[in-house]
């Protein structure tokens, strides 16, 4: 037989000045293979209209819908309600980034200074004749940069880093895994001293404590300590 | 009045809209894209498979060239495509690969030597060129004659949305995401931008433009069931009708097989692929039943027919989601689940709890056939520019440009995406830079302060509807009336319902009256835009007495080209009016490369011919048997199309010397 479930959401919309932070507390039946967008769609539909949350993909693929799920950063969509045994789930927006509404925050922003903080693009003087052979790559290296092109910007590793709640312009274990990923790419021809440049401060590589939590709440998996350690080995030689 | 200038306004930044952005901005336009979500989060990243594109470097691949790749898009198509526009498609495909490559796609590259690959379900060692090595790899999809689609791993979509991404961003373009589209500013059949909704703040404002392209992918959320992404509502499609835009096609939906239940995330075709079968209730297996030479294997959209007319007979298992059947790979056994389909085991998993590679029933998959793709769209023509309003463009799946007529193979789709960035961008950017208007500032004002009404009239309305029932019922509609297996009656009703549910929508109570962040307020405007999509996609429905591609009505099974090979124009006459009006584009089959015929697969003789068709193939034959020369200059007295230089120069290949 199914339970009952409960979850609890803060509730908050920070653009009109009458409303204040509480916690709204919803009670529906889970279903088989309920998870938390599937929760949250429910409720959204029929006991609480006016909560938001950001779902794009609702399959893990798309990195939007970052929560504090229990205490932990975790995509909501990949949650399934019958993790939890006591059926009592509380929900709060992420850390770190602007608060839109509720559970909805404002990662793509804080993304966006990243990228371009870190330069998130191949550099190259090259011009590519697209009629021609692409450039041959070995395929251990493609399948290398691939690994770390799985990033999917979804904010939890910022989410859980205690540099990136204290210092606004870290850029975090995503920006330095992005400079990682550039700097194993044969197509870019940037060297450590202009990768120095970039991340070579406190802001940067010199910033992290070391702390993993990164790679613990990384929903990929990425390797982000080893490749955070590479670097910074890379960055004290320059 | 809030008002923003730019030369190019780009709504929608998936894979289309972002590589539309990098083409304006390398002739000096100013750039602006919109979207509803940060854009590495838009639908395109959720594309797994891989993209089109015949290089023919890996040795499955040898012998792929445009003609190849030409040929299968048509049948595909089932020839409701646009055939001068398939030509620029595949002519342009390798250059957009190579192009991608250099931006830092990590595409999948061929090793030299053996490897071991399953054909058939058996098997086979396959040997790589020496001189391939460290080219771009690909792999098998259904529909095509050669390997010809490029991945990486299982997340393609991702990968390319991040470098086209990244390269936009390099060059500057201003990237606004939390925007919204709510209506096109439009006078005497001119476009000159939008009015965009802060989804951040609330507030409007209008965004004025030289030109104004769309590339606001699909409509899948109109189905209750779809693999779509959640955002994939069409209101882009919607602004354009109601500033009386013409739709093309938009009954030509496409159904996957094996989407799993409840969550309707794809589970890729090389379940099937490699030896999963699909069972009933009774964990009998049926497709053998349906289909003894193809069975399980058997194209997608006969597959899906086959599973629906299996539940209809009471044989679908019940659960709290609806009816479904169950998806088995247990039967491949444990080793080759997780070395083979790592990624269906985790999907499985996670979602639904289940271990696939469990034995026996423990690790059944619950799947069902859900919408997936929307071929129909925004008309436009080969420039990308709508037919009937000027300074209006789209590209993308929001388009119909057409290339993928009522059916479109797999990996055409990401590859349609850039590669109609590349060229209608480029001829979007010349009209920007030609186009210089004087705005009438009164014009974008009465705009603005018509949306402004509109929602606060919203908010004021004190009917007794819900919109959120509104909404399920036609999903629900949608998919239980104009789904798989189509007709005259169910069809009928559907529009009906529609409409009325339409008309219900205009009298709902909102229950919060915040005009800024309000949920419920952005239901109340966007589901009459869904109403809107819905009923074109129903009426044309209603309207093809036929059966073509993914469009297949039980009570005109065949398809009929001498009828119906056109092209079903939807629009919306007057803003009151409750359903669209339609009428058809005649495609001219004396003008087509390779005239109607039989696909090569499906059921044989299961047209109604068209004797044009003959005639032209005789003359196709004729100039093939004297035509002396390489098969470009064949191609272009066949069908000569226009294109830009650059990307109409001949593509290199291995093995170029042989040709
Ligand atoms: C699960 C799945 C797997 C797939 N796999 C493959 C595959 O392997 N190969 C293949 O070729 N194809 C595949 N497809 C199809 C392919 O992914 C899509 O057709 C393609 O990515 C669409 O790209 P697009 O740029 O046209 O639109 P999208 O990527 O959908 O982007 C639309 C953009 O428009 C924005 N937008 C929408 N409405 C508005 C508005 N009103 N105002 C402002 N912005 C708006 C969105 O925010 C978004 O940025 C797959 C599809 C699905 C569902
Ligand atoms: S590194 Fe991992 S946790 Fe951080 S943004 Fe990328 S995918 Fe998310
Ligand atoms: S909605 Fe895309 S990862 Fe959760």
């Amino acid at each position: 037989m199914s339970r009952e479930i409960t979850i609890i959401a803060l509730k908050y919309n920070p653009s009109d000045e009458t409303s204040k932070p509480r916690f709204a507390e919803y009670k529906l039946p889970e279903t088989a293979g309920m998870t938390l967008y599937i929760a949250l769609t429910k409720i959204k539909t029929t006991i609480d209209h006016d909560l938001s949350s950001d779902f794009v993909c609702r399959a893990g693929i798309c990195g939007a819908c970052g929560m504090i799920i229990n205490g932990k950063p975790r995509l909501a969509c990949k949650t399934l309600t019958s993790e939890f045994k006591d059926g009592k789930i509380t929900l709060l927006p992420l850390p770190t980034f602007p608060l839109i509404k509720d559970l909805s925050v404002d990662t793509g922003s804080w993304m966006k200074n990243m990228n371009i903080r870190v330069n998130s693009w191949i550099v190259s003087t090259q011009k590519t004749d697209i009629s021609k052979f692409e450039k041959k790559i070995e395929p251990k290296v493609a399948e290398d940069i691939f690994e770390l092109d799985r990033c999917m910007e979804c904010g939890l590793c910022v989410a859980s880093c205690s540099t990136a709640i204290m210092k606004e312009n870290f850029v975090g274990a995503v920006g330095l895994n992005r400079v990682v990923r550039f700097s194993i790419d044969p197509h870019d021809e940037r060297n450590d001293a202009d990768f120095y440049e970039l991340i070579g401060d406190d802001d940067g590589i010199f910033g992290c404590m070391s702390l993993l939590a990164c790679e613990d709440h990384c929903p990929k998996n990425l390797p982000l300590q080893t490749k955070i350690a590479y670097m910074r080995r890379k960055m004290v030689m320059v | 009045m809030k008002i923003k200038y730019t030369d190019s306004l780009i709504i929608g930044g998936g894979l289309a809209g972002l590589r539309t952005a990098i083409a304006t901005s390398a002739k000096g336009l100013s750039t602006i894209v919109i979207s509803l979500v940060p854009v590495k989060r838009s639908h395109s990243s959720a594309a797994q498979g891989g993209m089109q594109s015949s290089l023919g470097n890996c040795i499955m691949g040898e012998g792929d060239n445009e003609d190849v790749h030409f040929a299968d898009t048509v049948k595909g198509s089932d020839w409701g495509c646009d055939q001068e526009v398939v030509r620029m498609f595949v002519q342009t495909a390798p250059k957009a690969i190579r192009e991608l490559a250099s931006w830092g796609v990590p595409w999948n590259r061929i090793k030299k030597g053996d490897r071991e690959v399953v054909i058939n379900t058996k098997k086979t060692t396959i040997t790589e060129k020496e001189e391939a090595h460290g080219l771009i790899n690909a792999r098998d999809f259904g529909g095509t004659k050669k390997w010809r689609t490029c991945y990486t791993a299982d997340a393609t979509g991702h990968t390319m949305l991040y470098a086209v991404t990244n390269e936009a961003m390099r060059l500057g373009v201003q990237i606004e995401d939390k925007k919204e589209a709510i209506s096109l500013i439009t006078k005497d059949g001119q476009c000159f931008g939008a009015i965009v909704r802060d989804l951040k703040k609330g507030g409007l404002t209008a965004y004025v433009a030289k030109g104004t392209l769309i590339a606001t992918g699909g409509y899948g959320r109109i189905y209750k069931q779809s693999t779509n992404a959640t955002i994939c509502k069409g209101t882009g499609h919607a602004i354009v009708l109601n500033a009386g835009g013409y739709m093309g096609n938009m009954e030509a939906i496409q159904f996957h097989p094996t989407p799993i239940v409840p969550s309707g995330i794809l589970l890729t075709e090389g379940c099937r692929g490699d030896g999963g079968v699909l069972r009933d209730k009774d964990g009998y297996r049926f497709m053998p039943d349906y289909e003894p030479e193809k069975k399980d294997l058997a194209s997608r959209d006969v597959v899906s027919r086959r599973m629906l007319e299996h539940i209809k007979k009471g044989k679908g298992v019940m659960s709290p989601y609806g009816e479904h059947l169950w998806l088995d790979i247990s039967i491949l056994g444990r080793k080759h689940i997780e070395k083979n389909l790592r990624d269906v085991q985790d999907i499985s998993k996670t979602f639904n709890g289940i271990d696939p590679a469990d034995k026996d029933k423990k690790g059944w998959m619950p799947v069902l056939p859900m919408q997936h793709y929307s071929m129909g769209g925004i008309r436009v023509t080969p420039k990308g520019e709508s037919v009937n309003i000027k300074g209006l463009f789209s590209c993308g799946e929001s388009a119909c440009w057409d290339m993928h007529g009522f059916n479109r193979l797999g990996g055409n789709s990401v590859s349609e995406t850039v590669v109609a960035g590349m060229i209608v961008g480029d001829y979007f950017g010349d009209f920007c830079k030609k186009n210089n208007i004087n705005i009438d500032t009164k014009m974008v004002e009465d705009e603005l302060n018509k949306q402004d009404d509109y929602l606060n009239n919203l908010l004021k309305l004190d009917g007794d509807e819900n919109i959120y029932d509104i909404k399920n019922e036609m999903r629900i509609i949608m998919q239980n009336f104009v789904g798989i297996f189509r007709n005259g009656k169910d069809l009928k009703i559907a529009v009906e319902k529609l409409k009325t549910l339409l008309q219900k929508s205009k009298n709902i109570k909102i229950k919060n009256k915040c005009r800024l962040l309000n949920p419920e307020l952005e239901e109340a405007y966007k589901v009459p835009m869904m109403l809107k999509v819905a009923l074109c996609v129903a009426k044309g429905a209603r309207e093809r007495t036929e059966s073509r591609g993914a469009h297949h009505r039980e009570d005109f099974l065949k398809r009929d080209d001498k009828n119906w090979l056109n092209r079903t124009i939807s629009y919306w006459k007057n803003e009151d009016d409750l359903e669209p009006t339609l009428k058809y584009e005649k495609l001219d089959i004396m003008k087509m490369e390779m005239p109607p015929a039989f696909r090569g697969y499906g059921k044989k003789g299961n047209s109604i011919e068209n004797p044009i068709s003959q005639k032209r193939q005789n003359e196709v034959d004729k100039i093939t048997k004297e035509h002396k020369g390489d098969r470009y200059e064949l191609q272009e007295k066949l069908m000569p199309y226009e294109l830009q230089e650059i990307y109409k120069e001949k593509n290199q290949r291995l093995g170029d010397e042989n040709e």
